[in-house]
């Protein structure tokens, strides 16, 4: 970037904000407001850090219980107890417990006594009643629940036992997200070395704003197209059996990361000097030797960002995942359904409870999948500069 | 590498250097150059096909009486519903986030390429959260507005206003506008930033050498350059913002809403979860199949018009870019 004129002699002021040599206070002020507003973004990125990470904490800290049958102390107890240990069992706030008389924390300790005696009669023996299914063994690991054969990962956030198993979700968001990136990767570079390199200069005008125009379809009209159109289409010529499944979802899904790989790894392409080109064709090497041997080669540091950004867009799309499949199976068959993380969020959080276990569980899969985009996005982030850098360098 | 005397691949006419290209027949060549074809071929047609089976399905679909009406509670019969308060919450839900986005992003970006050194620490964070927030996914920002807006800051406006009940501390608009703010932030400031690049440091440096401040030249001679910069930005922020859906889930839109929301801390509804609701709740598909595609083709029109329209003024933006340096 050109630096901005008349900086290069001024004095500079707190943090690079200029100051004219005649004080003007009313400057003064909009100058510091101006840097104050600029500051803004770093507040909001970090503000989604503290705030999507603030409604998880409880679960990562192992706060909550959602055993079906709790240890429940007899209303007769109470006297026994220390004030603390009451507190905590009841679940209360100390603003709560110290605005509460004598009878009312034995009301309160009473419909515990009932509420365990209103679980249902077959889940009374179940050692899986009596386990808090928000441990970190039960949400990663496999576990023979009663009634299985054999120990599964399984997500069912509803029903008397919850059973919140992460991986089924991470398999399918991966399943969904490979599938996409597969279809659209190839594709996006195979236009990019088209349009930058083998194109002549008006079709590369007209052609690269109109696949750009992609990524202006709203990802709820992808996903409808899909689940409407795509879906027939694709059963008729695959002839697979479930019509809804993970392979619609992540070809739909690659139109949405199409734009984006396309868009970088074009500028990528192009960012390789024109002397690079020059030279090889001087040297009698034909226009697609060129493109595949000397431009790919130095422009692959900006391609591999570019699938490492499609990939950041691909993991945390939502609608189309959503409308297109949503049961979840543990299976890597490309034909089987698959459940993202974006889609059980989307799904569930209006059935969840302001502040039970399963809504800090879904913020714990959103705190998850903006870790997962913050890194992918940081690495293509730092490779493109570096390449540009390179680029610009030896230019 | 065989030789070949320059005869054999060099244009008689000078002028035929432009569009040079070898003149041996190359097998491989045209095979691999002919399937990065075929994949740019293939990207346009499935834009193509997207974009005339809606246009043709939804034309067919579409009247006047859909466009202005109220619907009752069943709207998934064809005959009696209506789409507009669908399109009138859209555009109040678009309208309230420029409010807050167009003014942060103008001053961020003009803090970014006016003063800001490139070297410096901050210039170098506010950059990389810029890249960031642009690529936290959409969901992510919807549990952002509903933990940070409605958990935390509307819940203690209410426990401050003495509220009886919950008025700011649930899903409302003002609260889904400011989570599409923050999400289309990146959008503004990038496009204005590029519009600011664009003005030639000469116009300032004229302007500060007649005796101009730094904010005079700011406000007098790089703003008023700057203005289709800003309005590409804003335009695209509209077009990205109209056509989200994961980030008002739970932060505003309703199912179902009886009136128009006429208070900033009404739900409301919403095209975009309207196209949702007719194509995964549907209890008869093929009877709402119609409507389906008109809605589908009125948010096209109205989130695709918007992004054309930036397109065009970004590529002149681009030329004058070009020619300036």
């Amino acid at each position: 970037m050109q630096p901005a004129p008349n900086q290069s002699n001024a004095p500079h002021g707190w943090l690079g904000i200029h100051r004219g040599h005649k004080a003007r206070p009313l400057e003064w002020f909009a100058e510091k407001f101006i840097f104050a507003v600029a500051l803004s973004t770093i507040a909001v990125v970090l503000l989604i850090f503290v705030f999507v990470a603030r409604e998880a904490f409880p679960v990562v800290l192992g706060k909550s219980n959602t055993a079906l049958i709790q240890p429940v102390i007899p209303p007769a107890d109470l006297d026994k107890l220390s004030p603390a240990k009451i507190q905590e069992y009841l679940a209360l706030t100390p603003k709560q417990f110290a605005g509460m008389d004598r009878e009312t924390l034995r009301t309160l300790m009473d419909v515990k006594v009932e509420a365990a005696n209103e679980v249902p009669v077959q889940f009374r023996d179940d050692p899986d009643a009596k386990r808090n299914t928000i441990e970190w063994n039960l949400m990663v690991k496999p576990h023979q629940w009663r009634g299985y054969d054999k120990p599964e990962y399984i997500w069912q956030p509803v029903g008397e036992i919850k059973k919140f198993n992460l991986i089924p979700l991470v398999i399918g968001t991966l399943k969904v997200t490979l599938i996409g990136l597969f279809f659209a990767v190839p594709l996006a570079v195979g236009a990019a070395i088209y349009v930058s390199q083998l194109a002549r200069p008006r079709v590369r005008e007209i052609v690269k704003p109109t696949i750009e125009m992609l990524s202006g379809i709203p990802s709820v009209v992808v996903g409808f197209f899909a689940l409407l159109v795509m879906a027939t289409f694709l059963q008729n010529l695959c002839g697979y059996q479930t019509r809804l499944n993970a392979f619609v979802a992540g070809i739909a899904l690659g139109f949405a990361v199409i734009p984006v790989v396309f868009s970088i790894a074009e500028d990528a392409l192009t960012s390789v000097p024109q002397a690079y080109t020059q030279a090889a064709l001087a040297l009698g090497s034909s226009r697609w030797q060129t493109a595949w041997q000397i431009v790919l080669p130095a422009a692959l540091p900006g391609v591999f960002a570019a699938t490492v950004l499609g990939f950041g867009r691909a993991i945390g799309e939502t609608m189309i995942v959503l409308m297109v499949c949503s049961a979840s199976v543990v299976s890597w068959n490309v034909f089987d359904s698959a459940r993202s993380i974006t889609t059980t969020i989307a799904a569930e959080m209006a059935e969840a409870v302001s502040g039970g276990p399963h809504y800090r569980i879904l913020f714990l899969l959103g705190a998850l999948l903006f870790a997962a985009t913050f890194i992918s996005n940081m690495i293509g982030d730092f490779v493109i500069h570096r390449f540009k850098t390179k680029m610009e360098g030896k230019r | 590498m065989n030789t070949v005397t320059p005869s054999q691949y060099l244009p008689e006419n000078p002028r035929e250097f432009r569009n040079f290209r070898a003149a041996r027949f190359d097998f491989w060549s045209f095979f691999f150059g002919g399937l990065t074809g075929l994949a740019t071929l293939l990207i346009l047609a499935i834009l193509a096909v997207i974009l005339v089976n809606i246009t043709l399905n939804g034309w067919s679909a579409i009247s006047w009486h859909f466009v202005s009406t109220i619907p009752k509670k069943d709207f998934f019969n064809p005959d009696t519903t209506g789409i507009l308060p669908m399109i009138i919450g859209t555009t109040i839900r678009v309208f309230v986030m420029t409010l807050f986005v167009i003014p942060v992003g103008v001053i961020t970006a003009i803090y970014l390429t006016e003063y800001a050194s490139n070297t410096s620490l901050v210039t170098r964070i506010i950059r990389a959260a810029i890249n960031n927030l642009a690529g936290v996914p959409s969901i992510v920002f919807g549990l952002f507005g509903l933990g940070f807006f409605i958990n935390f800051v509307g819940k203690n406006l209410d426990a401050l206003l003495h509220n009886p009940g919950p008025v700011w501390g649930q899903p409302a608009l003002i609260w889904a506008s400011l989570t599409l703010a923050v999400m289309t932030l990146p959008v503004v400031i990038v496009a204005t930033e590029e519009s600011l690049k664009a003005i030639p440091p000469g116009l300032r440096e004229a302007s500060l050498a007649l005796g101009a401040t730094k904010l005079e030249t700011i406000w007098k001679i790089v703003l008023p350059q700057a203005l289709p910069g800003i309005m590409t930005g804003g335009i695209l922020a509209v077009s990205r913002a109209a056509g989200e859906v994961a980030p008002i889930l739970f932060t505003g839109v309703a199912y179902y809403m009886a009136s128009l929301p006429h208070k900033v801390t009404d739900q409301f509804m919403d095209l975009g979860y309207h196209v949702f609701v007719l194509s995964t709740q549907s209890p008869n598909i093929e009877q709402t199949r119609s409507i389906l595609y008109a809605t589908v083709l009125v948010l096209l029109a109205l989130t695709f018009a918007l992004n054309f329209v930036a397109v065009l003024i970004r590529a002149r933006v681009r030329k004058q870019l070009r020619s300036g340096h």
